[in-house]
């Protein structure tokens, strides 16, 4: 769709709208800049800054060495003297390197400093597999930075909350892990042309339905829609709640959902032994929406595996959306028993 | 941030840190602190002589031995002496201790727990002063064991190639924990890694306060003037174990004997006394001053309360 429909809202893809936000940003405050690897001429390894360095100079869009706890550190330094900076880590399995700085530093600062510093920086990451990269290129690791009180972590999944969500984060005080993933970058969507703000914070229920829940995030929850979709068929309506942000958790949009549906499946990339989908339904689990569920929860997650890079193999060890709807099948057999 | 154009200042604070850290030293023998502490005893020299080359809006960061760093910048000692005894009044609210001591807004950018972790906010708070077109300049304290860690070649190759106004101060103090010089490097002294990074690099007597104030004030001019980031080396010693639980079972007792024969406020008190800014003798009363005043600082931090135990569910995020 062409500019110059009403409201000023276009039909751009994930990158476009990451870029979107990082540039109207920019435009806004001279203390907003980015920095990374191949950032600049190159524009980012997937494309998300191109054109940036052009517009901004070098100063502001900063190519670096490959030092990624120098520069993490770096944004940390320049946030706590109250700039704004943005931080690409190019692929998210390289955010290893920058652990100290994240867990250790980021983190922690406003807390150890008995709450008189802010550390208002944004990590952006392109994270997930299904693109023959292989284990060291294609996880998605975001769990861990969960368990670190101090760090917000967001992966939006649809181009309007990943320019909504990106501003929101940059307006944020604190730090925040901001998850890409690399095959929603093509992914087209409708978004605004001005600026606009998607809290941190809050799910989405992005398909209403009575019958059974299920909740993703980022890229695998359009394997949640497209599962809900042939479900549907059936005559099985879901609903699909897209979490958005992973911490700070909105479990209360799970237990309403829940609490209606009384049947949950969480959706995750993450390998599935203690990632994020434990959370959710450990969260739904302790709460009085416990006694809602009619059938234990289940976890569609990828294997307790590395990513292995034949197409083959990828798959086998990735939820799809026929995992998803396999599960939902096995909580809505009405036979006692049938499910694992 | 403290003044420290006066020579007996030099001298009375390298005192107020020494006599700061022996406190500290007392408490936990006595077993009223509680988790650990690493002393500068020895070390007073590096801190004071940097700090004297700076000017307000400069900024520092610090390390887990970190006391001296924030007494030099100018710390209220009665706060300082509250987080240590974890009082509510204490710089973190009792929250952070002996390795977190930090006044953000002041330009004191925090002790810090890890090794070499404060490297990259020190390029950080140096690339905003670059970037606001601001001539400040951010010192960044470590010790040897920092020069063994990865960050230290990111952060040094960064600052180099986008000529940061920070200075790398290395505290060689010759041991890292347990670990001495000799059998952590091959190579010594550490400052000529400094001309790998394409940087200005010096080895200084880390216990001679005008020796370290003369190269920082290069050091410092290098960075306001757009020349970039100094690794400056001072060659110093930490009389105590590296903290309150060492038993020194690395070194020798003649060892730590010969080092305190070049005791930095010893030769400095000398100085003046030959300089003729301090009269004979003078220097063991602004000693027991100085000393009185930390006592003062420890007995008024102890009067104030404890912090809420509700209020360690705060500050998390902002």
């Amino acid at each position: 769709m062409p500019n110059g429909v009403p409201n000023g809202v276009r039909e751009i893809t994930y990158r476009e709208a990451v870029r979107e936000a990082m540039v109207e940003a920019m435009r806004e405050d001279a203390e907003v800049f980015l920095m990374g690897e191949d950032v600049g001429v190159y524009g980012g390894a997937f494309g998300v800054s191109r054109g940036m360095v052009e517009e901004f100079g070098e100063g502001r869009v900063v190519d670096t060495p490959l030092a990624e706890a120098g520069f993490v550190g770096l944004g940390i330094g320049a946030a706590l003297m109250g700039m704004r900076p943005i931080v690409e880590i190019q692929f998210s399995d390289f955010i290893t390197h920058a652990m100290d700085q994240l867990v250790n530093q980021a983190a922690k600062l406003r807390y150890m400093f008995g709450g008189k510093a802010r550390v208002p920086l944004v990590v952006r990451t392109p994270g997930g597999a299904g693109t023959g990269a292989a284990a060291q290129h294609s996880q998605s690791l975001e769990a861990w930075f969960i368990h670190v009180p101090g760090l917000k972590v967001v992966m939006p999944s649809t181009p309007y909350d990943a320019k909504g969500m990106l501003l929101a984060a940059l307006d944020d005080p604190n730090p925040v892990i901001f998850y890409e993933h690399k095959l929603l970058y093509n992914r087209k969507g409708d978004v605004p042309e001005k600026a606009y703000r998607v809290p941190l914070g809050e799910a989405r229920v992005s398909r209403e339905g009575e019958d059974i829940t299920l909740v993703g995030a980022g890229l695998v929850h359009r394997f949640a829609l497209e599962a809900a979709e042939a479900l549907s068929d059936e005559g099985v309506e879901a609903e699909v709640l897209d979490l958005r942000t992973l911490s700070p958790m909105d479990h209360e949009a799970v237990l309403r959902s829940v609490e209606k549906t009384g049947k949950l499946v969480v959706v995750e990339e993450d390998v599935k032994t203690a990632g994020w989908g434990a959370e959710v339904v450990s969260r739904v689990v302790e709460s009085e929406s416990f006694y809602a569920l009619d059938r234990a929860p289940a976890r569609v997650a990828g294997a307790d595996t590395p990513i292995p890079y034949n197409k083959n193999l990828e798959a086998f060890i990735r939820p799809t959306p026929e995992k998803v709807v396999e599960a939902a099948h096995k909580l809505l057999d009405s036979r006692a028993g049938v499910y694992a | 941030m403290r003044d420290l154009k006066d020579r007996k200042e030099l001298l009375e604070t390298m005192m107020l840190i020494r006599a700061f850290d022996e406190k500290v030293d007392e408490l936990y023998a006595e077993g009223t602190l509680h988790g650990t502490a690493h002393f500068y005893v020895g070390q007073e020299a590096v801190a004071v002589g940097v700090m004297a080359a700076l000017e307000e809006g400069d900024v520092i960061t610090g390390t887990h031995r970190g006391h001296g760093h924030a007494v030099a910048f100018g710390l209220d000692l009665e706060r300082m002496a509250a987080e240590l005894l974890g009082r509510a009044s204490g710089y973190c609210h009792g929250k952070g201790g002996s390795m977190h001591i930090a006044d953000v807004e002041a330009g004191m950018l925090g002790a810090n727990g890890i090794v070499g972790g404060s490297m990259g906010i020190a390029c950080g708070a140096a690339w905003a002063f670059k970037q606001r077109g601001e001539d400040h300049v951010a010192v960044c304290f470590f010790g040897d064991g920092a020069v063994q860690e990865g960050i230290f070649n990111e952060t040094l190759n960064l600052a180099a190639v986008w000529k940061l106004p920070v200075i790398f101060v290395c505290e060689n103090n010759q041991y890292a924990m347990s670990l001495s010089v000799k059998r952590g490097f091959a190579h010594e002294p550490l400052s000529e890694r400094a001309s790998g990074y394409g940087i200005a690099g010096e080895t200084v007597d880390g216990m001679e306060l005008d020796e370290v104030h003369r190269a920082a004030s290069a050091a410092v001019e290098r960075a306001r003037s757009g020349e970039g980031p100094t690794l400056l080396e001072a060659v110093t010693y930490r009389y105590l174990g590296h903290s309150k639980s060492d038993a020194n079972l690395y070194r020798t007792r003649e060892e730590i004997k010969q080092w305190r024969t070049h005791d930095p406020i010893q030769r400095f008190a000398a100085k003046l006394e030959e300089e003729g800014v301090l009269e004979k003798e003078a220097w063991q009363s602004l000693n027991e001053q100085a000393k009185e005043q930390i006592e003062e600082a420890f007995a008024k931090a102890d009067q104030e309360p404890e912090p809420d135990p509700e209020s360690a569910l705060e500050d998390v995020y902002a």
